[in-house]
This record gives structure tokens, sequence and C-alpha cells, in this order.
């Protein structure tokens, strides 16, 4: 197993870990979010943006490459009709399930089967705009 | 507004934070999620789209990632969550379709709630502002909507 490996699999324990202590896991928690009963996901949302904004805004002034070499990667989007249009069927697909990718994940390790079906439905709809929209 | 408090939704989102960065450190990767559907499915579509070389390079990681993501809910579970394991009461036919809008939507706008989210807000892009902005406000007026039909939770 490549040393890369493990620190994606120790960064992604992190990421589930503090997903599921966040409440994000539970798709009643994040439509209380979108029902604008509780407002805590703008908190863990702002929260992880904050930290990961000072790392990846800092580390490559401080370091000239990443510890196991490589590159740091600058993430590119450009701005388009399918931004939007895309950002829009996300919402509606969250506002009827309360599932998101990465929330999808979490779940399944606290144990919610449910959610596989949902997650089948992630599959089906990334290769339906894979397979005829591109 | 918070009737679960502030503690649980901040030092969540401070260790995902946390995680993101250790990849970002020691890698140079941004850890984000929906483009593990499109990885994934090149390990069985022969479609030229999802044999791209982008994903071709980052399919191990990004199952690795989603591996430990998984497993780092599973050991929040074990060891802190007072209400042991978990089962949903939203109704399969909102899990399949919201699912299957969340996979098409996430992949058209190419980021979702990590990616455009936690790494794109982070990298200052303008691009992932507008799209936040945009799943926020429909996630929103569609979760009311539905609760307005009387459809729970």
């Amino acid at each position: 197993m490549k040393l890369k490996h493990v620190f994606v699999f120790m960064g992604g324990l992190f990421f589930g870990f503090g997903l599921a202590f966040g409440g994000m896991s539970k798709q009643e928690i994040v439509l209380s979010f979108l029902q604008l009963k509780d407002l805590g996901l703008l908190l863990l949302l702002g929260g992880s943006a904050l930290v990961t904004a000072i790392t990846i805004n800092l580390i490559p002034k401080l370091l000239n490459k990443p510890i196991l070499g490589g590159e740091f990667k600058k993430r590119k989007r450009t701005l388009n009709k399918r931004t939007v249009f895309g950002a829009i069927i996300f919402g509606v697909g969250w506002g009827i399930s309360g599932l998101c990718p990465g929330s999808a994940m979490a779940s399944l390790g606290v144990g919610n089967l449910p959610v596989l079906i949902g997650i089948a439905g992630m599959f089906l709809g990334a290769y339906i705009m894979g397979r005829y929209f591109t | 507004m918070f009737p679960l408090g502030f503690f649980p939704y901040i030092i969540g989102g401070i260790l995902i934070g946390i995680g993101v960065s250790l990849i970002y450190i020691a890698t140079g990767l941004h850890a984000t999620q929906s483009s593990f559907f499109d990885t994934t499915i090149s390990f069985f579509s022969k479609r030229p789209y999802f044999l791209q070389k982008q994903y071709l390079d980052s399919r191990g990681w990004r199952l690795t990632f989603a591996l430990g993501v998984i497993l780092g809910a599973l050991i929040y579970t074990i060891t802190l969550a007072a209400e042991g394991f978990f089962t949903t009461s939203v109704e399969w036919w909102r899990l399949v379709i919201g699912g299957f809008l969340v996979g098409f939507g996430t992949r058209l706008s190419k980021g979702c709630t990590s990616g455009h989210g936690i790494s794109g807000l982070a990298s200052l892009s303008s691009t992932s502002a507008v799209a936040v902005l945009t799943f926020i406000v429909v996630g929103v007026l569609t979760a009311l909507a539905i609760q307005s039909l009387g459809v729970l939770p």
C-alpha cells in the first residue's frame, strides 16, 4: 500500500468522524437545516471551509511541495450554465432527501442502511449525466 | 435557530477541515466527494467520459478516501454516539429520487457540499460561491415545499 493512500485514509477518518460528530450522517438534521429550524449546518460548513482555507492558502507559501512529493493542486472551476443548472438540480435532490455525497458515505458508518438506495441513486444519476449529457 | 447548540457543528467542522488539510499537506490533493461516483464508474464503464485521464489517475485514492469516511463515522458511532447506530425515517422514495438528482446535479455542476462548499470556498473560488449559494437556496425552497405538502420529516 502506497503512503499516499495511508494519508488519504487517515484524512478520510477525520472527515467521516467530523461529519458524524456534527450530525450530518442523520438526514433529519440536514433537513432541519433546510427547513430553517436549525442553522448548525452553516457553522459546520463554515468551520470546515475556514480551516481548509488557512491550510491551502498558507501551506504552499511555507512548503515547496507536499510532504510526499508532487505538487499543490489548484482547484480550477469556471462558472458556466452547467455549474448553475447542476447546483439547482443538486439543491432539489438535497431538499427532497437530506442527502449529499459526503454525508451519505458517513451515514453508512453510523449503520444507516436505507441510505444505500440513495447512494445507488447517486451512482445512477452520475452515470446518466456522464453517459448522455457530456 | 440552534436547538442542538453550537458545539457539535463547530467541532465537527474543524475535524472535517483537519482531514482535508492533512491530505492536502501530505499529497497536494483536494479531498472532495462527488467525483468518487465518476471515478468508481470508470472501473466498469467503457464510455470515454468516464475513462478520462484525471478519473483513472484518481480513482484509487478516491475509493480509499470514501472507505476512510465510512470507517471514521463508524468509529464515532461506537466510541461517542450516545444513541448508538442510527436509521433514518426518511422514506425510501425520497432517498431514491433525491439521490438520483444529487448524483446527476453534482456531476453536472462539478462539485457538491464538499467540493464547492469546503474546497471551493476555501480556494476563494467565485464559481464555487455561486454554486453553494444556489444549492442552499434551492435546497431550502425544496425542503420547505415538501414539508408544506405534509411529508415528514
